[in-house]
């Protein structure tokens, strides 16, 4: 739902891996699975670090 | 009608800017705008005093002079509060919003307020508060006063108002039924053939405009020493759903601790938010809320450290004015407990 969040103005936007679990993946190992969110959150974490200006999807 | 006009330090005549941390008093002489309003009374209206408050001093210390106004107020028992008209001005909007919807709601007596229709007071209390639609400035002023105190008239005789194209006055979002031209079929069909023919026709259902989002926060530069919090809008509660967030256009936030936990147990949480399906989620709430992920990574000091407690409220649904201000009351919560991030999750 990246398009909502850049429409309702927010600044810093990191794709979830889908609507029913943004920071899991249903068909994967737990490993596999904690692997994913482990990147999802450095990926948020690199965001919070960068200067954006407008609504920014950032991978 | 007994009527009570509040004024800001400008138009109070108190003076400018400098001046606007004046706190509230009571004024007896009719200044400002009163004289304006003075003209308009009928023979058995009475401006039975005006109420005088700095700007900034209401912005800063809302809850107190809110508490002084009213007093003053309850003490000469109008029938009728008449705020500003603010028109652009926005600290000033929103002291007429604040002030009117307290007036009401604590005591009971009827109040009308007019503002431009940018100014930030129309979107906070058009619903609570009967707001006149008003030109940008003080230009228009007599008009304002007249709509106001129509009005008011009107609001306090208990009369139905017309409708808000109609009256004046800013919608407050209430749907009446009423029997339309033609079914909706035909009416849809007719505004799409005039689309179509490059007619003009009118939306029945105007969408929210968006407000252009304010600046980005600078970037944390880092985040080794911050504070960062997750929150979610998937409602995640915990088992039992303690803090009854409903499932659809939550009207409240829960904030629920996550100290010494490493991950967040399945057996412990529930969903409630009907707009997905929840069965991944609860098969495994670190899915919507990382905290397993989060607290490796503050382990590895990459994430900084993660706030102590958790933050949900449920999205599905959610009207705009409701979800501002819960992400108005979040962000409070936060930055009162130190937070300098967040990460929100969002199904």
């Amino acid at each position: 739902m990246t398009p909502v969040a850049q429409m309702v103005g927010s600044h810093r936007i990191v794709t979830g891996n889908g609507i029913v679990h943004p920071m899991g993946a249903a068909d994967a190992t737990p490993q596999a699975e904690l692997e994913l969110r482990r990147r999802l959150l450095e990926r948020a974490a690199a965001a919070l670090a960068t200067p954006v200006e407008d609504p920014t999807v950032l991978s | 009608m007994r009527i009570i006009l509040y004024l800001n330090q400008f138009f109070g005549q108190l003076g400018g800017e400098e001046v606007a941390d004046a706190p509230p008093r009571l004024v007896t002489e009719v200044v400002g705008p009163g004289r304006a309003l003075a003209t308009l009374l009928q023979p058995d209206d009475q401006l039975v005093g005006t109420l005088v408050c700095g700007d900034s001093y209401f912005a800063d210390h809302t809850e107190a002079a809110s508490a002084t106004c009213l007093e003053l107020i309850r003490t000469l028992q109008p029938d009728l509060l008449l705020a500003g008209p603010a028109f652009n001005a926005g600290r000033y909007g929103i002291a007429c919003g604040e002030l009117c919807r307290r007036a009401t709601a604590q005591l009971g007596i009827q109040a009308v307020t007019g503002m431009f229709e940018e100014n930030p007071g129309v979107e906070l209390y058009r619903h609570d508060v009967t707001i006149v639609r008003t030109g940008h400035n003080a230009v228009a002023m007599r008009q304002a006063l007249e709509l106001m105190l129509r009005l008011g008239r009107d609001l306090v005789a208990e009369r139905p108002l017309d409708a808000p194209a109609v009256a004046g006055y800013y919608p407050h979002g209430i749907l009446r039924p009423a029997i339309g031209r033609a079914v909706a079929a035909r009416r849809a069909t007719d505004m799409l053939l005039a689309k179509l023919s490059g007619q003009s026709f009118e939306t029945e259902v105007p969408l929210p405009k968006m407000d252009a989002p304010p600046p980005a926060p600078s970037p944390l530069v880092d985040l080794r020493n911050k504070v960062v919090a997750l929150v979610t809008d998937g409602g995640l509660v915990p088992a039992g759903n303690p803090d009854n967030i409903e499932s659809s256009a939550a009207t409240h936030f829960g904030v629920y601790s996550i100290e010494g936990l490493d991950r967040l147990a399945p057996e412990d949480y529930e969903v409630s938010h009907g707009g997905y399906d929840n069965r991944y989620v609860k098969a495994d709430p670190n899915r919507l809320v990382p905290l397993d992920a989060a607290r490796q990574l503050e382990r590895e000091g990459r994430l900084g450290k993660l706030y102590d407690k958790y933050v949900v409220t449920t999205g599905l649904s959610n009207p705009l004015q409701n979800s501002r201000r819960l992400g108005r009351e979040i962000a409070d919560h936060l930055k009162q407990a130190g937070v300098d991030a967040v990460i929100l999750t969002s199904t």
